[in-house]
């Protein structure tokens, strides 16, 4: 079955011819051509492909791209303004080491901006507990939970650290 | 994932027709099992009907003495519920404990029940709180309502439209997740309601189930000590490669006794 989408990703209205069984992983990144969303797992565990859903994060593996109709979008490629100025979660992980190899990054970067808009005051058990379902192989999670906790909760964030 | 004909309900009644007019159709709430299920082919339904678009689905109320939760809401909005968290604080937490953030804003309360996992975390609240499942057509209690690995009293065109938790005076609920998985692989509710206690098991067995012994014990004796001696009966319960039977009828002794503890202090 072929369905026409549209839906706002990143602010602007975008149109695609989709199977029903078409993921929104898939039509962001094989229709629309954002690679910025990673699939890691492709089974809901690594939390690669986290993007933002009428303001709320989600796997975009694990929604068929249709659910995503009429409604709005937000990849790691709209988080920047677009003169190039960072996020503040974005300009964290940078400022705290919370990346290493950037697999992971994208779909960190979005969770911590929701993990921080829902949590503010966060404590970094809070954090830890909101990072269980995106995985990172490379960094001990140590860099990225305080990039999270210096937005969430600037004054938790150890200052001896790096 | 084969694909299918995608319908998206606006209402209960047009999903249940769609539902009896698919050759092979499947309801789809938040998706959180079901999709993971499809991408995998161990189904490969002929129809997908969405619920997502149904917005009277969607809510949180007291009503009488009852919280009611329709079907549709999402565990992130049980979790961070004002009216949950003050009526029965331990649901709230079950819900907030449910899966990653990300799951807990697609995931349903309804989509969970219905499917009976047996790692699922609703279902043990529904046990251990004495909750009635509300459907289109009748309401089922919830003793009722699990049969056993992801069965359900649910007749094949039924859905559910809400549930319905009665506040307890006391209520605390324990999960031992899994560590990769976070999935329960024994989650304990145990609530006090006047002289009346309930113990409500997920995980350990192919449904969610109550530990009678225990309530009749903690009923003449509300203290950890009352259900030390009382060994849970492994016979039936899961085994896997990490866990065995044993070790998980053992597990929901040591849950008990830790929520009983947690409601004496």
């Amino acid at each position: 079955m072929t369905i026409d989408v549209t839906l706002k990703v990143n602010g602007v209205e975008r149109s695609a011819k989709v199977e029903a069984r078409t993921l929104l992983a898939e039509l962001l990144r094989d229709h629309l051509k954002l690679t910025g969303t990673h699939v890691g797992c492709d089974t809901t565990q690594c939390g690669c492909c986290v993007v933002h859903l009428d303001g709320k994060a989600i796997k975009s593996c694990t929604i068929l791209a249709v659910q995503a109709k009429g409604r709005s979008v937000t990849t790691i490629e709209g988080l920047a303004q677009p003169d190039g100025t960072l996020h503040p979660m974005q300009e964290a992980f940078r400022e705290h080491h919370g990346l290493q190899c950037g697999f992971c990054t994208p779909g960190m970067v979005m969770m911590g901006a929701d993990i921080a808009r829902r949590n503010p005051g966060a404590t970094e058990e809070l954090v830890r507990h909101e990072l269980e379902g995106n995985i990172c192989r490379c960094t001990g999670y140590q860099g990225i939970v305080e990039a999270i906790l210096s937005v969430a909760n600037p004054d938790a964030v150890r200052k001896d650290h790096h | 994932m084969r694909d299918f004909d995608y319908h998206l309900a606006t209402d209960v009644q047009s999903a249940i027709e769609a539902l009896r007019n698919s050759e092979e159709g499947k309801i789809v709430a938040g998706g959180m099992t079901l999709l993971p299920t499809l991408k995998q082919r161990l189904a490969a339904p002929s129809d997908l009907i969405d619920l997502g678009g149904i917005d009277t689905l969607r809510g949180i109320a007291i009503e009488g003495k009852d919280v009611v939760i329709r079907a549709m809401t999402i565990h992130a909005d049980v979790g961070a519920s004002d009216v949950v968290k003050k009526a029965i604080p331990a649901l709230a937490v079950l819900a907030g404990g449910i899966g990653d953030p990300a799951v807990r804003h697609r995931g349903t309360i309804g989509g969970s029940i219905a499917n009976s996992d047996p790692a699922a975390d609703y279902p043990g609240g529904v046990m251990g709180l004495g909750a009635t499942i509300v459907t289109d057509r009748r309401t089922i209690a919830g003793d009722d309502f699990f049969l056993g690995l992801f069965e359900t009293a649910l007749e094949p065109d039924e859905l559910i439209t809400s549930v319905r938790f009665p506040i307890p005076d006391q209520a605390h609920y324990i999960k031992f997740k899994h560590p990769a998985s976070g999935y329960a692989v024994v989650g304990v509710m145990v609530s006090r309601t006047g002289g009346k206690v309930r113990v409500g098991v997920t995980g350990a067995g192919p449904c969610a189930f109550r530990v009678t012994p225990f309530e009749t014990a903690l009923e003449k004796n509300f203290s950890p000590d009352a259900i030390a001696a009382i060994a849970v009966d492994a016979d039936g319960l899961n085994t896997d490669v990490n866990f065995s039977a044993e070790y998980r009828a053992h597990i929901v002794g040591v849950l008990a006794r830790r929520c009983v503890a947690a409601l004496m202090d």
